[in-house]
């Protein structure tokens, strides 16, 4: 065994310590905290890389893929030992690198960030947690230790959106995050203890004796369960339900956008780079038990209840999050319903592709979705604070760093052809789509879905980089115009945006180029990255891409549909003031409503979930003081009552009937005192008498 | 033959003696002396932690003698993993408590006698296995419960002992009267002896020759059962018994609730694992479904009734209700005949090594929780609504941090001690009832929503300005709070330190099962 697997515990477990120290570390220490948070980040990522490397050159082989496992014990029960472990395969390496680089970048922009704030090192302490659960989540071979590390990752993001704990409205956000992932994470802890009970095992690979390994998959697929699923496609969904929760699919996305009541840099790293993606990663991890039993289809991917779950889930979500997203004004949240979407089109990638087709978006979308997001930190920052995106406008000229790279990543994510990664990766999803033999409606709804992707993000980049600045509007209506040139240029100058710090730039600058070249590692001419996941030899090989030149084609003209049809109604004529009413709402004003508000999810589970949880809440309090409570009582008066009850005979009965009896005991006491008075003539008198009566009847009463 | 058991239990006895001879002018002394004696409990208990022989699983420390040979009454100490995990518990449990009540200037050396008392009660309760003089420990520990709440408690204190003292009042009685039955019937106090018989399947047969004239005489059994049943139920509390607990808890002063959550709420559970399963285990199997959703009741109920609750205390009270349900669940299901389960004695074992680890971890985590509460009252003179406070955190970050980490470890976050417990019990009761487990689950969730309410209402929003100068923990009270929290790393970190002592005891307990 070669020494990187034997310590991969390293990587998660540097940034854990790191963030153990800046914890016990009074404030304010922002150098160390910092220091401690990107020397452990940097220091993981090197060690990732060398995971990294151990797993390359394996294409071909006749063993598949790389795969090595180390493993311990960890508790006892019934005399077993339940092991914990990790695992270095490509999935695991190729998330370990991107978790690392792009974190480590997040950590580093997140410097110039939080510069001003005054619980620097908590964020930070926070951010190294979340880095170590993360990484966590990655390396195991062991289900419960995923869950372990997946429920830290869950309470640092917790921590991390309420990190401004004194706005009311972030405090909400982080419970609700909370308790909504924890639905889906109730799923998979069913799940998981029923693949428990049914393999005996959690480790995912043991040398053939692993739950993910043929055995134990043949053993799951012998037996059914209720309406004659099979056992490891039940325990596959409920796994899943933990993915839907996590990666905030419907019905549990409503968290995700509330989420973004964090800090940005959170927002890029966790809720849009890495944690929310760890769906997305579990489902690729147990795809042996989602696949199980397939009946391959006709172009390779297997087919199987699971899956077809997970792609209409995938598919639905992301064109239901991205008609959301066309009507939001917050810049963020915008790039939060987009994320939801993305996240969607993994899944589906997933359930029809494969292992390789949804990984490869996870990977890709993490660098351009990680830019987009600290693009819209340094464009808010440059704002002072403002998220609206229809008081901004022209920041192109204030801000023009930010710009190309904020404009990088938009054309990432819409996918616009040939040069950025996101065409390569949601194209590969497409075409699998495409393919997959259950039905095509997955496939049309996914370029739909890529239509309204480059329609918002073109109203987006429109509306915050085209046209004049319009977040002078306040001060020029209190007639601050009406001041002498000097002084209005002065004053403009302050309130005008500003560029951010090369600290903020760089990391920005480095995200950009990897969201342009990673696409090139997965073309259909060279699909360097799905051979490396698999294990089989690939070779470069262009006619592969005359044969996906029609679908490619059709992509790429939706694609250029979107963003001509954004430009033309946004670009074109841009809003004069920020007030002014959208284009698509003077034009549709009740879809527009409906799209603003979300579909109205959230208002319709507060009149359900919520309101039946108070419910019962209310009922359990009412039941306890007053039917159980209520019983309590009854037994009490009825025990109030006997001892009355007792009382009253006591005194009308048991004592009357003493007292008359005490009285006729005492009369007659009286009356046979005489008797006794020691009078001893009376006492001989009555010998005599009694003496007497006593012959007589002895001489004639007894009758022989 | 060692009197280590013996010894140990009498040394709070004795303690509480000297500490009420001091009377009530030496404060400090008073204060120095009871915790003085606690600590040589722990430290009593340590040792015996360190001579265990975990492999073995059996009775250790033994002492037996003949008490009333022509009752059948032994005196008769011993502990197995179960009894030392218990009694480790009361040990670190109780100088805490002291240390908690260190401000008490009305009669501190009755307050801290009865402590004492009360801890001697408990180590006899974890340490006796004769039901003689087992039940009078039993008894003991609640007379002393009753006057502390009766005497110290809050505005409400005078019904809230009453109420206590008479549920559980009522609870023992028809435990002794099951127990006279039975010693009726076999002319044994002995628990081993008992759960042999039981095994043999002898006490039924004796149990229902003692009234043969009757036609019922196949249910004695269960009417025995039931009146046993009543006994423990009361003291876990099992939803419908439990309408004592939130008055008790709240009406308590702080530092004793401590001691009601922390280790008398493990007595019921405790009498459930050593009594009622070893030596009713055919009663149980008969009874399984309806015991099984009184189980599922417990944890659903009381944990959607603590997101009703205003006031802290009430709130953390009926959480201790859900977390000992789970405790009752893993016993019901170790009963059950599963059918057609894989491995289900290792399934079992899971579910009571789960148990087990509940019980230490809700003691550490609750009793701590109840520490902060005292902590956070004496700060504001004893206001600990819901609604009292609000934005805490800007001026008590340290008390903040660490009340949150123990909330955390009560909601069963993994990484801290109440997750592996929980783990363990789903673990292994999904497979032998998974309904019962799958229903259970939306207690974890309904104990995230009101803890993570109980956080967001207290400690977040703007500050409310009336605690604008709240003081923040002071060095002396860090340390008090330090070994708890340290505990709940380690213990979710290394749960095998206490697994390791229990396992071998719960194997035998699930030998004891099958029949």
């Amino acid at each position: 065994m070669i020494w990187i697997v034997k310590n991969l515990w390293l990587i998660p477990a540097l940034p854990l310590v790191a963030s153990g120290i800046i914890a016990v570390n009074k404030q304010p220490k922002r150098k160390l905290a910092a220091g401690l948070a990107i020397g452990s980040m940097v220091a993981a990522f090197l060690l990732s890389l060398c995971a990294f490397a151990a797993t390359l050159g394996h294409h071909g082989g006749e063993h598949g893929a790389f795969r090595e496992v180390f493993g311990f014990n960890w508790i006892q029960f019934g005399g077993q030992w339940m092991d914990l472990g990790w695992v270095l395969d490509p999935l695991t390496a190729i998330m370990l690198v991107m978790v690392t680089f792009v974190g480590t970048l997040i950590f580093i922009f997140s410097i110039g960030y939080m510069a001003h704030d005054q619980n620097f090192m908590r964020f930070f302490c926070f951010l190294a947690l979340f880095a170590s659960g993360m990484l966590g989540v990655v390396i195991a071979n062991n289900l419960l230790l995923l869950f372990i590390s997946w429920e830290i990752v869950g309470l640092t993001s917790y921590l991390l959106i309420g990190f401004w704990y004194h706005k009311p409205s972030a405090a909400a956000a982080a419970k609700k995050a909370f308790i909504t992932t924890r639905i889906g994470d109730l799923g998979l802890l069913l799940g998981m203890v029923w693949l428990y009970a049914e393999t005996g095992t959690l480790n995912f690979y043991d040398h053939g004796k692993g739950c993910l390994e043929a055995s134990a998959l043949s053993q799951m697929l012998a037996h059914a369960t209720i309406g004659g699923l099979a056992v490891s496609t039940a325990i596959g969904l409920l796994i899943f339900l933990g993915a839907v929760g996590k990666s905030g699919q419907l019905p549990l996305h409503v968290w995700l956008p509330d989420a973004m009541e964090g800090p940005t840099p959170v927002s890029a790293l966790i809720h849009a780079a890495t944690m929310v993606a760890a769906g997305v990663f579990l489902v690729a991890r147990v795809y042996p038990l989602m696949a199980a039993g397939a009946l391959v289809g006709e172009h390779g991917a297997p087919v199987t209840t699971a899956l077809t779950v997970v792609t209409w889930v995938g598919a639905l979500t992301a064109i239901f999050a991205a008609s959301i997203a066309v009507a939001q004004n917050d810049i963020k949240r915008i790039l939060a319903y987009s994320t939801v979407s993305q996240l969607g089109y993994m899944m589906m990638g997933l359930g029809v592709g494969g292992v390789a087709v949804g990984m490869f978006h996870l990977i890709t979308h993490a660098f351009f979705k990680a830019l987009l997001f600290l693009g819209s930190a340094s464009v808010i920052h440059g704002c002072h604070e403002e998220q609206d995106i229809r008081k901004m406008g022209g920041l192109k000229k204030y801000m023009p760093i930010t710009f190309a790279v904020y404009a990088v990543g938009m054309l990432a994510l819409s996918g616009f052809p040939l040069f950025f990664s996101g065409f390569w990766s949601k194209d590969e999803i497409l075409h699998a789509a495409h393919g997959w033999s259950v039905s095509q409606i997955p496939f049309y709804l996914g370029c739909t879905g890529a239509l309204l992707t480059a329609f918002y993000m073109t109203r987006q980049v429109a509306l915050v980089f085209f046209g004049a600045y319009r977040g002078h509007e306040k001060e020029s209506s209190h007639g601050h115009s009406a001041h002498s040139h000097s002084h209005s240029s002065e004053s403009s100058h302050n309130h005008d945006p500003h560029e951010s710090p090369a600290v903020m730039t760089v990391p920005l600058v480095i995200l950009a180029g990897f969201a342009i070249v990673l696409g090139f590692v997965g073309t259909p001419a060279w699909p360097w990255f799905d051979g490396y996941l698999t294990g089989e030899a690939i070779k470069l090989d262009f006619s592969k891409l005359a044969e996906t030149a029609g679908l490619m084609g059709i992509s790429a003209l939706i694609v250029i549909s979107g963003l001509t049809l954004g430009w033309i109604l946004y670009g074109n004529r841009q809003r004069k003031t920020a007030g002014e009413k959208d284009v698509i709402e003077a034009a549709v004003p009740a879809i527009f409503k409906v799209l603003q508000n979300k579909y109205y999810v959230d208002e319709f589970y507060d009149a359900t979930v919520i309101r039946f949880n108070a419910f019962a809440a209310w009922f359990c309090d009412f039941a306890d003081q007053w039917i159980f409570g209520g019983l309590v009582l009854i037994v009490k008066y009825i025990t109030i009552g006997l001892a009355w009850l007792y009382k009253f005979t006591d005194e009308y009965f048991v004592n009357l009937g003493f007292d008359v009896g005490c009285d006729s005991l005492r009369q007659s006491g009286k009356g046979l005192s005489h008797l006794h008075a020691g009078r001893v003539q009376t006492y001989l008198r009555i010998i005599g008498v009694a003496l007497v009566a006593l012959i007589l009847f002895l001489i004639w009463g007894h009758k022989p | 033959m060692n009197h280590w058991l013996t010894i140990l239990t009498l040394v709070p006895f004795i303690g509480g003696f000297i500490v009420a001879a001091l009377g009530a002018e030496r404060k400090n002394l008073v204060r120095i002396i009871a915790l003085a004696t606690s600590l040589i409990g722990l430290g009593g208990a340590l040792c015996m932690w360190m001579h265990f022989d975990a492999k073995s699983g059996g009775l250790q420390f033994i002492e037996k003698f003949e008490w009333v040979k022509s009752l059948g009454i032994q005196y008769f100490l011993g502990v197995d993993g179960l009894g030392l995990l218990m009694v480790l518990l009361t040990a670190i449990v109780t100088p805490l408590a002291i240390l908690a009540s260190w401000n008490v200037e009305d009669r501190p050396h009755v307050f801290h006698a009865l402590v004492l008392w009360l801890q001697a009660g408990l180590f006899g309760t974890f340490t006796a296995l004769n039901f003689f003089h087992w039940f009078l420990f039993w008894e003991l520990g609640l007379i002393p419960a009753f006057f502390l709440i009766k005497l110290w408690g809050g505005p409400k204190r005078g019904p809230a002992a009453t109420q206590f003292f008479i549920y559980t009042m009522v609870g023992s009685v028809a435990l002794l009267l099951s127990f006279l039955v039975i010693r009726l019937a076999t002319g044994s106090f002995d628990f081993i002896d008992l759960a042999g018989m039981a095994k043999s399947g002898e006490l039924n047969t004796k149990l229902a020759a003692i009234m043969p004239w009757v036609s019922w005489k196949s249910n004695i059994g269960l009417i025995v059962f039931f009146g046993a049943f009543l006994g423990f139920a009361v003291k876990v509390p099992v939803i419908p018994f439990h309408t004592w607990l939130p008055a008790a808890y709240s009406e308590a002063p702080s530092s004793v609730t401590m001691l009601l959550t922390g280790v008398m709420s493990k007595m019921g559970v405790y009498g459930f694992l050593r009594i009622l399963l070893p030596i009713f285990p055919e009663q149980i199997r008969e009874m399984l479904t309806p015991l099984l959703w009184l189980a599922v009741a417990t944890i659903v109920l009381s944990a959607c009734a603590a997101f009703a609750q205003k006031d802290l205390k009430r709130m953390l009270a009926y959480s201790s209700i859900n977390h000992l349900g789970y405790c009752l669940l893993a016993m019901f299901a170790a009963a059950s005949v599963a059918t057609g389960v894989t491995a289900s004695d290792l399934q079992k074992a899971a579910a009571l090594d789960g148990a087990l680890l509940q019980m230490f971890n809700h003691g550490l985590t609750a009793s701590a929780l109840f520490l902060f509460v005292s902590l956070l009252e004496k700060r504001t003179g004893g206001l600990r609504g819901l609604d009292d406070f609000g934005g805490i955190r800007k001026v008590v970050p340290v008390f903040t941090g660490l009340m949150g980490i123990s909330l955390f470890s009560s909601l069963g976050l993994p990484g801290l001690n109440g997750f592996v417990g929980e783990f363990l019990i789903f673990k292994g009761v999904f497979p032998l009832e998974p309904w019962a487990a799958a229903i259970s689950t939306i207690g974890i969730l309904v104990t995230a929503i009101f803890l993570l309410t109980l956080i967001q209402r207290i400690f977040c929003g703007p500050l409310n300005e009336r605690w604008a100068k709240l003081p923040d923990l002071t060095t002396a009270e860090r340390l008090l709070v330090l070994p708890s929290i340290a505990l709940m790393f380690v213990l979710g970190i290394w749960p095998q330190f206490i697994l390791g002592a229990v396992d071998a005891t719960v194997m035998k307990l699930v030998q004891q099962l099958n029949f």
